[in-house]
């Protein structure tokens, strides 16, 4: 797990605070996301009980977790394929790598995943020869920039239009240097008509999966673009990379969890793409995968069964979270400095990171709530996030670490204008920005900050209470 | 890698406090809930009539951005198509399913329409095919790969046209899964006791949100998903 910049979230944070181009991105994927998240649900009267039953189905699988991956298993190999168990990223990678050799694969499509981020399975690949071509947009996009997601469901969106029309001029070097490329459409055109081509060249297709469901032996993938299934569909190998916690125990079950996730995530009813993927071709099949492989991912989950943290283990990757974190929505994904950013990577990354590298993390949340009201599974992330401080001081961490999660902490505390752009105030502080945004280098936001530095940093408790009180 | 499997078990295992597997009981328990899987809470809103399930249908795939033409049975299906690609400005070739169901329409009555039943390749603009089943709560269509149906074909062209008997409209995703194990059951294709290779539920016309959250079509798959919805599945 390279690259991690977590333990300097607070020099991260400062840095994307002063980036005009993250405020604007920022400001305009808010509203979209929020806004349709409330729409989704206001067209559904059911929601909130379909979240009961979900939280509730995720309680059951991870009581029964081996049991269920142990059918899963059976099931997937019944089906003609094949299941690796990773206990580490390092796994994973060498898994890849092999399935890999023993095709003599010179090249690789991934679809979008979170597990692959997680395992830097491009970065194995690309130091063993081997070509990974991210196929999502937002994928791509930061790819070709050599940067991570910034968010679970929208990698790339920090970045402006202008920002993604740069990168392509200078990726796209083939194509005529004078075409028009500044709208979204012709964007997009020009990402998918460069992709298309590298959509038959790949020998190996690697996809996440959003569930596996043990009674088929299945792996479901949910996307809106359709690149997951041109991945998976046109190289002779399809790779499901999953972390063991994504098991379903059945199709129905699935299907509880498929009402809340698109409509959490980006507000829509149903993703466009819902995809149940069952072994390798079948003997009269036209197309498919010649070979399916599933590789079961622990990297340090097994270890948060049991324990406080066992109720993250629920999480579904929808990012409402961090849609709705008023943290997320200042400082970016990027300053978490990792895979995971908002509440869920606060809580997660040091489970899996460690404490020393992001044990801190936890401190960057106002404690507003507002994650646990949206999360469609129900997870208390501030408890869970609570409980990350307590044990951050309980285990007498080192010196250095102790003293940035404090210095952390503090810097949140010491910023009203965070707690600000969680309530009403938000919208005129934002056009305030918009209007000045010729001398935003100047971080306006941060001088009226200083103001506040001197002040003793309150208790956790205290900044829920203001939070009660300002609703 | 089974010294990783035993590993990961154990963890579990130890992390759940058990020393071992679960109990007899408890696995002849679970084994049962995944024999008869019982469906969980389904939204009420397409516990309508069966007419008003095709408009629900309808009107929600029309909500992602799906076209649809209805017709009364399958001998308007080719005329209908032949105006359809004439207004979208295709071409009259098309890349079609092999599938049995498909043959009941006359295609000989459109003699400009070139029709390709196989696998389709990267110049191929437009693919139609059948769906097996549809859903009305969300306007999602069902496709299950087999000999009749390559998945390329919902996913390759620019343009997926689909035609869909209206008795195939269900109304929820649970009704798929019912239909499916109805397939196994009666040891359809080549299933052996399996899902299909690939089930694809399609809602709408692929899309992304990657650049600025702009909402734009046909981002890897199909820009455009044409319903012809077929009130009567005979010839006519
Ligand atoms: S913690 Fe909840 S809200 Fe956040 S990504 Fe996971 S499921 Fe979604």
């Amino acid at each position: 797990m390279s690259g991690s910049t977590t333990s300097q979230f607070k020099e991260n944070a400062v840095r994307q605070l002063a980036d005009v181009d993250l405020r604007q991105a920022l400001t305009k994927s808010k509203g979209h996301f929020t806004g349709g998240r409330q729409n989704a649900m206001d067209k559904l009267p059911e929601f909130d009980a379909l979240r009961d039953q979900a939280r509730d189905l995720k309680d059951h699988v991870l009581e029964n977790l081996d049991f269920y991956l142990e059918t899963y298993e059976q099931n997937v190999i019944a089906s003609g394929g094949q299941v690796h168990w990773a206990r580490t990223a390092k796994d994973a990678q060498d898994i890849v790598l092999d399935i890999c050799r023993s095709v003599d694969a010179t090249s690789v499509n991934k679809g979008k995943s979170m597990i692959g981020e997680e395992c830097d399975i491009n970065e194995a690949l690309e130091a063993n020869g081997i070509r990974a071509v991210e196929t999502d947009l937002g994928e791509y996009i930061i790819q070709i920039r050599n940067e991570r997601p910034s968010h679970i469901i929208a990698p790339a969106v920090h970045l402006t239009k202008a920002q993604v029309e740069t990168s392509f001029r200078e990726t796209h070097t083939h194509l005529d240097p004078d075409r028009i490329l500044e709208e979204p459409p012709t964007l997009l055109e020009e990402a998918r008509t460069v992709l298309r081509k590298k959509y038959f060249e790949a020998e190996v297709g690697i996809t996440g999966a959003n569930f596996l469901v043990a009674e088929t032996g299945s792996s479901i993938i949910v996307t809106n673009e359709g690149n997951g299934d041109l991945s998976q569909l046109l190289p002779k190998v399809h790779i499901v990379l999953a972390s063991i916690e994504k098991v379903v125990p059945t199709l129905e079950d699935a299907s509880t969890f498929l009402r809340v996730l698109a409509r959490s995530a980006t507000g829509q009813d149903f993703s466009v793409y819902t995809t149940v993927s069952t072994g390798p071709r079948r003997s009269t099949d036209p197309d498919g995968p010649e070979q399916y492989h599933v590789i079961l991912l622990d990297n340090g989950r097994t270890g948060m069964l049991g324990t406080e943290f066992h109720e993250m283990l629920r999480c579904i990757r929808c990012g409402a979270c961090m849609n709705h974190c008023p943290v997320y929505q200042s400082v970016g994904g990027h300053a978490y400095g990792w895979v995971y950013p908002g509440p869920m990577g606060a809580v997660l990354s040091p489970s899996l990171l460690g404490v020393d590298e992001a044990g801190h993390l936890p401190n960057a949340s106002t404690f507003c709530g507002r994650c646990e009201e949206v999360c469609p599974v129900r997870i208390p992330l501030p408890k869970l996030m609570r409980h990350w401080r307590e044990r951050e001081f309980e285990r007498h961490l080192t010196p250095r670490a102790a003293r940035t999660g404090i210095r952390l902490w503090a810097f949140f505390a010491q910023r009203p204008g965070l707690y600000q752009m969680a309530t009403g105030l938000q919208m005129r502080l934002m056009g305030w920005m918009g209007r000045r945004k010729g001398r935003f280098s100047s971080v306006p936001l941060a001088k009226g900050w200083t103001k506040y530095r001197d002040l003793p940093a309150p208790e956790g408790k205290t900044f829920q209470q203001q939070w009660a009180g300002r609703k | 890698m089974t010294a990783g499997r035993d590993e990961i078990l154990g963890a579990i295992r130890r992390s759940l406090g058990r020393s071992g597997p679960v109990d007899d009981s408890r696995a002849a328990e679970l084994r049962a809930r995944m024999a008869k899987p019982a469906r969980n809470l389904i939204p009420a809103r397409a516990d309508l009539p069966p007419s008003e399930v095709i408009d629900l249908f309808r009107s929600q795939a029309e909500g992602v951005f799906a076209t649809v033409d209805r017709v009364a049975d399958m001998s308007e299906v080719p005329q209908v198509l032949t105006e359809y690609l004439k207004r979208e400005n295709l071409p009259s070739q098309v890349v079609m399913a092999p599938d049995p169901s498909l043959d009941q329409a006359p295609w000989d009555n459109q003699p400009l329409l070139e029709i390709r039943r196989c696998l389709p390749v990267e110049s191929d603009m437009v693919s139609v095919t059948s769906a097996p089943a549809a859903i009305a709560e969300t306007g999602t269509l069902a496709m299950f790969s087999g000999a009749d149906h390559p998945s390329t074909l919902n996913f390759l062209p620019e343009t997926h046209v689909v035609v869909l008997p209206v008795n195939r409209i269900g109304k929820n995703y649970e009704d798929v899964w019912d239909l499916i194990r109805q397939r196994i059951a009666d040891g359809e294709g080549d299933l052996n006791d399996l899902m299909p290779r690939t089930v694809n539920l399609i809602t709408g016309p692929s899309r992304s949100g990657d650049i600025e959250q702009t909402l734009l079509l046909g981002a890897h798959g199909p820009r455009r998903l044409h319903i012809i919805l077929v009130d009567s599945d005979d010839a006519a």
